[in-house]
């Protein structure tokens, strides 16, 4: 007893970082956690993107060309979930990792020790799921919404390493959630009242309270799905009185609120930038707390919308489309804020700046596309067409993943104490916004005429645009390469940076050395 | 840790956010039970009720007619011949009235069957009461064997008068499972 608390104590004299490997198995600090949520989301991107590409060089011409139509599926569901779980969900929590203890003046999570468990189940659950690409089998090829019956009855075997894999996941989305709520709650500067909170921290406090919420219910689908394959139960089988149509309204109960989980935080990253390279304060900052608070609310009720075509009576149709209708009410004063901040603003460019403007228009458009597919008589014509495939590309690539990259390029300095390259930074802001939007608008096109979604073979007319989305895609994809290296180059030689980084930023991360020494705010800082 | 809080407010304990988890995963169970007495009330997604109990003798509505047709299909790997004797009815609403269905097994193994029902349009599942009805239960069938299976149904009185005509449809569900037992 004695050996352990003596060892306690000598861990207490240095402050650094252990050495090897074992740091980072063990480690329980919040910036090590975040370095490995974001490394792990990277390389998750970079196996989904390698995905899409495979989908993108088949859809290139029409006709089968490269791949089967069977391993076509998987890779559609196997893109789709790696995606949204492995890359834009934990390149979120790798950011609130290491940053809302910085910007809240707290030391460090409130729970260290399960937010080095929340890591370390990660990589669990994706080798488990992609353990099933090399099963005989193949992997899931149910799409990335695993609709029963398709997913139960009809499934492959592989579908009960999907259920554990997502078992697992969730488990550790519901814990990083936690500890994010405990962490904003309870380990804020005295001073620190709710409403000084910066937006980033407010964002993720609804996200994580979203997670708590939806996560389980994810968890919940799962598990009927593994009692209707394996234990003979009928939650999803209409011979034994069960109903298909059922698993659609569990699952996007879940869903709906997951795509704002995705969302949100790309909120509060823009909302941090945008005032730092304006110049001036946040326009309407209330209104952005209760604008958010509302997309989270609304997003419990409106989860239907994505099955206008089941055969719901009129009376659920139209309450549907109008609850989703008025979500735009919101995310339009969000957007108005973001501009009404740059309005006369003393604005200047660089890349974080770049992504964050593309992320407000681009974003947008995606909006807009989302609220034509709200309009119920219409959604009969889009549903499940390359139309849907746009309007969530539109949502999610220069919507999360823009403001991931905004993220990452405007708190990289602080991380690693070195400048990125700024050419390289806008260059691979150029390349990667020719390229989504080669590939994502002409969806747009092919969608309204009538072209499905997840189908390998296609209409001769449908031709030309695909090409040029293929084309897009191979820009969008190899682009990312140069990130990578922008991001190694940046910690193994970039200028040194200094404290504040950027011109006069708002907020306590700032207040501390670049780079962020390993324990910071060991004392609660003050705040205006 | 209380004094670090703004306002000396108390700190937050994690472990309620933990009954928030576990309230939502059973909140997801829930939405089964839930989902199945919204149909139920509302008739919505044409489902028809149970074994409906007729306390005393309904009354008959002797103005008007209301046409039910009968239609079968078979599921997915459903090799059973199944079709309505007759494949519409003129009823009274209140009437009661009986017809069957018959189903063959050609193959040669022992078989299973599940029928479901199903009533269109949706929203006047509610109306359409069975009395007796073979999907109450599971169908046996030897190879070669056929089998004419009874259902006993009344229109309800109440039925709005725009519905003149009703769909009862029936899906033949394969149980290989229970045939296997």
């Amino acid at each position: 007893m004695s050996a352990v608390l003596e060892s306690h104590d000598h861990s207490h004299d240095h402050h650094g970082p252990a050495k090897g490997w074992r740091r980072w198995v063990y480690t329980t600090n919040h910036k090590d956690i975040g370095t490995l949520y974001l490394w792990f989301s990277f390389i998750m991107f970079l196996t989904g993107g390698c995905m899409a590409l495979v989908i993108r060089a088949e859809l290139f011409e029409p006709g089968l060309q490269i791949v089967e139509p069977e391993f076509f599926n998987q890779m559609t569901t196997m893109h789709g979930l790696i995606m949204v779980f492995g890359a834009v969900m934990p390149a979120f929590v790798g950011l609130a990792n290491w940053l809302i203890p910085m910007m809240i003046g707290a030391p460090d999570m409130a729970l260290p020790r399960m937010n080095n468990l929340s890591f370390w189940i990660l990589p669990f659950a994706f080798a488990l799921l992609l353990s099933t690409l090399f099963m005989e089998e193949g992997a899931p090829n149910f799409g990335w919404t695993f609709y029963a019956p398709l997913s139960t009855t009809y499934a492959p075997s592989t579908v009960t390493y999907f259920i554990f894999g997502v078992h697992i996941m969730g488990a550790s989305s519901i814990m990083g959630a936690i500890n994010i709520i405990a962490t904003i709650l309870n380990l804020r500067t005295p001073q620190m009242t709710l409403m000084k909170m910066p937006l980033f921290v407010w964002t993720w406090l609804i996200t994580a309270y979203l997670l708590i919420a939806v996560m389980p219910v994810l968890a919940g689908v799962v598990t009927m799905m593994l009692m209707d394959i394996h234990f003979g139960t009928s939650f999803f089988s209409a011979a034994g009185g069960g109903d298909p149509v059922l698993f659609q309204h569990v699952f996007w109960f879940f869903g709906h609120p997951e795509v704002y989980i995705m969302i949100l935080p790309a909120f509060g990253i823009v909302s941090q930038i945008i005032p730092t390279f304006s110049r001036k304060k946040l326009f309407g900052y209330t209104s952005m707390v209760y604008a958010t608070s509302s997309i989270a609310f609304l997003s419990f009720i409106v989860w239907a919308h994505h099955m206008f075509t089941v055969g719901m009576p009129l009376a659920g149709e139209l309450f549907f489309m109008y609850a989703t209708m008025l979500i735009a009410v919101p995310t339009g004063v969000k957007v108005f804020n973001w501009v009404a901040t740059m309005f006369k603003g003393a604005l200047t460019f660089e890349t974080p700046m770049l992504y964050a403007v593309a992320f407000v228009v681009l974003f947008t458009i995606g909006g807009f596309s989302g609220l034509m597919l709200a309009i119920a008589p219409v959604d009969f014509q889009y549903h499940d067409t390359y139309f849907v495939v746009a309007h969530f590309h539109y949502v999610l690539v220069p919507g999360a993943i823009f403001g991931i990259f905004a993220g990452v390029y405007y708190w990289l300095p602080k991380w690693c104490g070195n400048m990125y390259d700024e050419k390289l930074g806008k260059l691979h802001f150029w390349l990667s916004f020719v390229g989504m939007n080669m590939t994502f608008f002409p969806m747009h096109f092919v969608g309204l005429a009538g072209m499905p979604r997840r189908i390998p073979d296609y209409a001769l007319q449908f031709a030309d645009f695909n090409q040029i989305a293929s084309v897009g895609a191979f820009i969008f994809g190899t682009t990312q390469l140069l990130f990578l290296f922008i991001v190694i180059k940046t910690i193994v030689s970039g200028k040194k940076a200094t404290a504040e980084v950027w011109d006069n930023p708002e907020g306590l991360e700032w207040t501390i050395p670049s780079p962020a020494p390993y324990h910071t705010f060991s004392t609660p800082p003050d705040v205006k | 840790m209380s004094e670090k809080l703004p306002g000396n407010k108390k700190p937050m304990n994690p472990v309620k956010l933990l009954a928030v988890v576990l309230g939502m995963f059973c909140f997801g169970f829930l939405l089964v039970p839930i989902y199945d007495v919204i149909c139920d009330v509302t008739g919505l997604n044409g489902k028809t009720g149970d074994q409906y109990v007729v306390s005393e003798r309904p009354a008959v509505d002797e103005t008007r007619w209301v046409t039910v047709q009968f239609t079968t299909s078979n599921n997915a790997d459903m090799p059973w011949e199944f079709s309505p004797s007759e494949v519409k009815m003129k009823v009274r609403p209140g009437e009661m009235h009986g017809t069957y269905f018959v189903a063959k097994n050609n193959t040669n193994q022992r078989m299973v069957a599940q029928a479901v029902p199903s009533v269109a349009p949706f929203s006047v599942a509610q109306y359409f009461h069975k009395t007796e009805c073979f999907c109450f239960n599971q169908q046996v069938l030897e190879p070669g064997e056929s089998v004419e299976m009874p259902l006993k149904f009344f229109v309800d009185a109440d039925i709005p008068d725009r519905v003149s005509k009703l769909t009862l449809s029936y899906t033949l569900f394969n149980l290989p499972e229970v045939a296997a037992n």
